[in-house]
């Protein structure tokens, strides 16, 4: 898991690489369940700069301005682990090294607009889709995301019938013979 | 109080007195609590392992894990399933009770007229229609009994589940269009506790299987009934390879592999093939005999042919205020006004308007596979304000949508997997496209600011592959499900449909279930079979 507090030990372990970052709290929600501001990743197949310019490519590919890098870190995470099959670490660095090549030597140096450009002309590529088809589900599935963008996720476990299943107010409530009664209230 | 799923009988392998039924979802399950009610033994053979109502997830990824069938399968065709999910043609499952752990509860009557449309709609060029060998006055009082068994709501005197937020959206929006059908629906799940099971919490889970019970379900209605009669036995991790055949043409016995992988045999008195709409004919393929080349009960050359999945497509639209239609149960409300066959539309058939959820996860996924960038990204920004919905109506019969098996890949067993063909009929093409109008109509008139098609999603609905008819040489089965050729072999899930109607199946055949089981009892009796 996403480790919340930078550890000693974290710098020893796996690729020797760590991705680091600090929580710009432009996500209230998310920041209200984070103990503290800065997050680390430790990687145990990848190199710290391959995690940087994956974290890079995943917020061009599905650019949320408000969503924390730490959400981000996450698909780095799973393409981390992906990368123990040394088929796919390959495909990835291949396609990371012909990126920096289509860009000068290193695009993470360029701007934003820039960076941008290069990753519309790699899109369909094995790099591009493995990261796409990797960061559909995994930016998406994790309770930082949930909390963002403002879906119960397992808190729903409990059921919604006293804690808001019909509580929207602006507009008119359907007649009683469209809808049906509610379990515990009477009348 | 939990289930009991306690075999109080066990069976012989070399019985040939039980009757022995593929499958434990709408079909299976449902005929094996009708056969054993009245006292006939039966083996129900359910490739999936058991999952009890406790062990279902709130996690949509975690839960389609559990869940779901997720052999390996090919497709083929110009339907867009084929390149966003090219082997995962259906979103069914793999489990006791098979997709009655996932469904969303929806249980509409056919109208009468759906079960004549040959006769009603005339010949459509490339759709082989055909009437039903059965009418709807026939079928009408098993509806009565499967809604009774299921706890239909707005039906037999029962209320409606409470709206939610998702419905309010859809109840203004159609109401301010001029729709007049329009409710929370004829919902499988109970509004208050009703026969032992709860009432609905509107959980927002109803696709991850119902932990409270309140929705019906096979896995814990019928198929614990059925066991509680000590006249079945659930083998659950017992996948079928093949139904065998004697040299009278009758079957005999089921050969499958148990969970660890062994082949075993059961004799059988009959077979009830419940395995839905891609492995039933697969089944029936995967048996080819020297006495029966193409597979069988295939005479007519129809098994697999005719696959269904119903014109389906989705609308999702964003309101300047929050929606939240994730809470609550996902098929929250209905609009029934256009599931009319009113030709003038340009198409011939009709549709229902579901509403529809899905979480975040599941959102990200499906709302526009393949989709990168900005307007993707917007979209999804907006999840918290959207309200969605789901367009199903009846897809046109084609000879050359079919399930095959593939002739190089195998699946775990060593058996040919299935290929899924599918392509869309202009008359689908044309329903589609008027539906997403509607439906974006629908949320405009609800003060939509922005509306997404969603293109459809991998089958829930699998029809038609081993079709009923009259006439022996244009189906696979009669109006029982008894197949022409082989007076032991029955198919008992949506295989048999005709056509699909524009409602959700499982009603249907859950009361064609109810029919066939006594029509087997006749036939024991009788000793016709």
């Amino acid at each position: 898991m996403l480790d919340q507090s930078v550890s000693r030990r974290g710098f020893l372990k796996g690729s020797g690489a760590t991705l680091m970052g600090t929580l710009a709290m432009t996500s209230l929600p998310v920041a209200i369940m984070a103990p503290g501001r800065a997050w680390a990743l430790e990687l145990e197949n990848l190199t710290g700069r391959q995690g940087e310019v994956l974290l890079r490519l995943t917020r061009h590919i599905f650019p949320h301005d408000t969503l924390e890098d730490a959400v981000y870190a996450l698909v780095v995470k799973d393409l981390d682990a992906a990368s123990a099959d040394a088929a796919t670490q390959s495909m990835m660095t291949a396609g990371i090294e012909h990126l920096d090549a289509r860009a000068g030597g290193d695009w993470l140096s360029l701007d934003e607009p820039t960076q941008f450009m290069h990753v519309r002309a790699i899109a369909g590529e094995d790099l591009f889709e493995k990261v796409r088809s990797t960061a559909v589900v995994s930016l998406y599935n994790n309770e930082m995301a949930f909390r963002h963008f403002g879906y119960g996720g397992e808190l729903g476990d409990a059921g919604y019938l006293q804690r808001g299943f019909n509580d929207l107010t602006w507009l008119p409530e359907p007649p009683a013979e469209a809808s049906g009664p509610v379990m515990g209230v009477s009348g | 109080m939990m289930e009991s799923y306690e075999n109080k009988t066990s069976f012989a392998h070399d019985d040939d007195s039980v009757v022995v039924i593929i499958g434990s979802g709408a079909g299976g399950g449902t005929l094996a609590d009708e056969l054993t009610q009245k006292g006939i033994d039966v083996v129900i053979l359910e490739a999936g392992k058991l999952h009890k109502r406790s062990d279902f997830i709130a996690d949509e990824w975690g839960s389609f894990a559990q869940l779901a069938w997720l052999d390996n399968r090919t497709t083929s065709g110009t339907w867009r399933v084929s390149r966003d999910f090219p082997n995962l043609p259906s979103w069914i499952c793999k489990t006791v009770g098979g997709s009655t752990t996932h469904w969303a509860g929806a249980s509409l009557r056919f109208q009468p007229h759906e079960f004549r449309v040959r006769t009603e709609y005339g010949e459509i060029s490339g759709a082989n229609l055909l009437d039903w060998p059965l009418t709807y006055d026939e079928l009408e009082p098993y509806y009565t009994r499967a809604e009774d068994k299921m706890g239909v709501t707005r039906t037999n005197g029962r209320p409606g589940l409470p709206g939610n937020n998702n419905f309010k959206v859809m109840h203004a929006g159609a109401t301010a269009l001029g729709y007049k059908q329009v409710h929370t629906g004829n919902m499988a799940i109970n509004a208050l506790p009703r026969d032992g099971r709860s009432g609905c919490l509107q959980r927002g889970f109803c696709f991850q299987g119902c932990a409270t019970g309140a929705k019906w379900s096979t896995l814990y209605v019928e198929i614990p009934r059925a066991l509680a009669t000590g006249h079945a036995e659930l083998r659950p991790e017992s996948h079928v390879a093949r139904i065998e055949h004697n040299n009278a043409g009758k079957v005999t016995g089921v050969v499958y592999f148990d969970a660890d992988g062994n082949e075993q045999r059961q004799a059988a008195r009959a077979v009830a093939v419940a395995g839905n709409s891609i492995e039933t004919p697969r089944m029936l393929l995967n048996s080819a005999s020297s006495m029966f080349p193409d597979g069988l009960a295939n005479s007519s050359g129809q098994v697999g042919r005719n696959y269904m999945r119903h014109m389906t497509g989705s609308v999702y639209a964003a309101f300047e205020e929050p929606v939240h239609m994730y809470k609550g149960t996902t098929m929250a409300g209905i609009i029934q006004d256009e599931s009319i066959h009113d030709p003038s539309r340009g198409f011939a058939g009709g549709y229902e308007m579901e509403t529809l959820s899905l979480g975040l996860p599941f959102m990200a996924a499906f709302l526009d596979p393949g989709a990168w960038g900005r307007d993707f990204t917007a979209a999804m920004d907006q999840y918290m304000h959207l309200a969605g919905m789901w367009l199903v109506g009846e897809d046109m019969p084609q000879e050359r949508n079919r399930v095959t098996l593939h002739d190089s890949l195998k699946d775990q067993y060593g058996l040919p997997i299935p290929n899924v063909h599918f392509d869309d009929h202009p008359n689908d093409v044309a329903m589609r496209n008027h539906a997403f109008q509607r439906g974006i109509e629908v949320y405009e008139a609800a003060g939509a600011i922005n509306t997404y098609r969603t293109p459809p999603y991998p089958s829930t609905h699998n029809l038609g592959t081993c079709r009923m008819s009259a006439n022996a040489r244009d189906g696979v089965c009669n109006a029982y499900g008894q197949t022409h050729d082989i007076d032991n072999l029955f198919i008992s899930d949506g295989s048999q449909f005709t056509t699909g109607a524009a409602e959700n199946p499982t009603l249907t055949i859950v009361s064609l279930a109810i029919r066939q089981a006594e029509f087997i009892a006749k036939q024991m009796v009788t000793r016709a079979i």
